[in-house]
């Protein structure tokens, strides 16, 4: 281990932006043809077929559970049962990830449920590196 | 363009045979379809082989290096779970074409244990139970709790597609398992991604199917007692869908697909006598009832609960046990599904026989995604 500082944690992916000043973001690629979004980089719409380039776009935080999985049965090492969450966004833009602050009981959860899209340590895990890593995760909106 | 025919087909008992190499297994399917048709592989113009796990590692001319080098052109193909029915349809193309006369299509898999998907790899940290879920059991049941929000499916409704599956099974000696599973025994089996429990998933399996598909001319000269009419075959991939990255569509590609078959061969989702559709979870099938025209959209779970898709029923489905209980073997399942449609168009299905069958529905999807549907029919 060196003396260096440590670093400010990374992203878990490249689409959920990390600012120096400011709060964490998930950011989305709009085609400014036909204004289909897509997470992550990309140099053509899948959609439309359109070459123009993407405006880059601040999805909310704010969105609704469109569907779920609970799952009890994962690789090794990885700690279950976790909600599997498919988020439609306001505005536009789904997002799949963790569905937190709620039981993971099938009579508990709610399709069609506002949530928000809150940033935490991603469940401690490191890169060979030994670098920490902020992830986005979805928690029911009146549990706020 | 005139007709192509299956001259004959068959598949081994699916099993798990590590102590074989995927040319072996493929080589005795392969065997068994050409002695089914009467002919050898020196007959054989053309071979498509249909194999996922070592899609570089030439599976197709090494089947040949054991049942005979005889030079003919070797197309490897993988399509993800489409793969074999991916190998047939490329063999059915060179005889529609007129190119060939008679084609050899194999499908082979030899399957480790263990869930499927979740990798995604690359940089940082691993992904799985972090962002959601990308392993399949959570994918389908994704992909089911869409109908359930739409029409209130159940778990229950879900489970019963694989206590269906699992007792056509105990009629099919060529399945995985013969064994009951009733509903109690599904729904309390370990809960793997709800609502898809270890009962409603399917098993990953070793296995090999093969078909042998023939000219009009070509199936006259040999003689047309047992062959079976290929009247629709048709390939798609996934259409763009809104929640595309995040969560695979399976509807999109198998309704485009279930169109263009219908339109090919002439007939409705009525004329059909039985379907072997790709339930690779209990979840799925549901979805593909509607997505096949088989009921109306909201209905399927109304199909299931009056038995209409069981053996006996009005459109029996997976009357072979399904991937959930005949098991899985990737490359070979499309081919699978043709063989078991091609013995109940023969009248040779024994215990499971579909009474009076003129025409059947082959489906599959491959994740990622590829939809292969076949319509056959009994000729004589």
């Amino acid at each position: 281990m060196s003396d260096e500082t440590p670093q400010r944690p990374l992203p878990a992916v490249d689409y959920l932006k990390l600012p120096a000043e400011g709060d964490p973001y998930l950011e989305g690629q709009k085609c400014k043809a036909c204004s289909a979004i897509y997470l992550g980089e990309r140099s053509q719409c899948s959609k439309c077929s359109a070459r123009d380039p993407f405006e880059p776009v601040r999805l909310s935080n704010r969105g609704t559970l469109y569907v779920y999985s609970i799952v009890h049965r994962s690789f090794p090492g990885i700690e279950t049962p976790y909600i599997s969450a498919i988020v439609d966004l306001e505005g536009g833009g789904t997002v799949k990830g963790n569905l937190i602050g709620v039981d993971p009981d099938p009579e508990k959860i709610r399709m069609g449920m506002p949530v928000e899209v809150v940033y935490k340590d991603a469940l401690g895990r490191k890169d060979k590196e030994g670098n920490a890593y902020i992830s986005y995760f979805f928690q029911p909106a009146d549990a706020a | 363009m005139s007709d192509v025919y299956i001259l004959g087909t068959d598949m081994i008992k699916f099993g798990r045979f590590p102590e074989r190499s995927v040319p072996q297994i493929a080589a005795e399917a392969a065997n068994l379809a050409l002695d089914d048709a009467g002919v050898s592989i020196q007959d054989i113009q053309a071979m498509w082989s249909g194999n996922l796990y070592q899609a570089s590692a030439m599976v197709g001319q090494r089947v040949l290096q054991e049942i005979g080098q005889t030079g003919i052109p070797v197309v490897n193909c993988a399509n993800a779970c489409a793969t074999g029915a991916t190998a047939f349809r490329d063999a059915w193309l060179s005889v529609k074409a007129g190119v060939y006369d008679l084609v050899l299509a194999v499908g082979v898999e030899q399957m480790g244990k263990g869930l499927l998907g979740g990798g995604g790899g690359g940089k940082g940290i691993p992904k799985e139970g972090l962002l959601g879920s990308g392993l399949m059991p959570a994918v389908f049941a994704e992909a089911g709790m869409e109908h359930s929000r739409k029409y209130g499916t159940s778990f229950e409704q879900f489970a019963k597609v694989s206590v269906k599956n699992h007792h056509h099974s105990t009629l099919n000696p060529k399945a995985m398992y013969q064994i009951e599973t009733p509903l109690e025994q599904v729904m309390n089996s370990e809960m793997i991604a709800y609502p898809n429990t270890k009962l409603m998933c399917s098993v990953n399996v070793d296995g090999s199917a093969a078909a042998v598909l023939a000219s009009e001319k070509k199936a006259k000269e040999l003689g047309m007692g047992r062959a079976v009419r290929v009247k629709a075959s048709v390939l798609t991939s996934d259409p763009w869908q809104e929640r595309d990255l995040v969560m695979p569509d399976v509807n999109t590609c198998t309704r485009l697909a279930a169109k263009a078959a219908y339109d090919m061969a002439g007939v409705g989702p009525d004329d059909i006598n039985l379907v072997e559709l790709h339930d690779c979870f209990a979840t799925a099938e549901i979805l593909h009832y509607e997505n096949l025209g088989l009921c109306a959209d909201g209905e399927a779970g109304r199909l299931i609960d009056e038995g209409e898709t069981a053996l006996g029923g009005r459109v029996p489905v997976n009357v072979s046990g399904g991937l959930l209980s005949k098991g899985h073997p990737l490359g070979a399942t499309g081919i699978a599904n043709i063989y078991e449609v091609s013995t109940h168009l023969r009248g040779e299905a024994g215990k499971r026989q579909v009474e009076g069958a003129r025409h059947g529905l082959t489906h599959v999807i491959g994740l990622g995604s590829a939809c292969a549907i076949h319509v056959l029919e009994k000729v004589a």
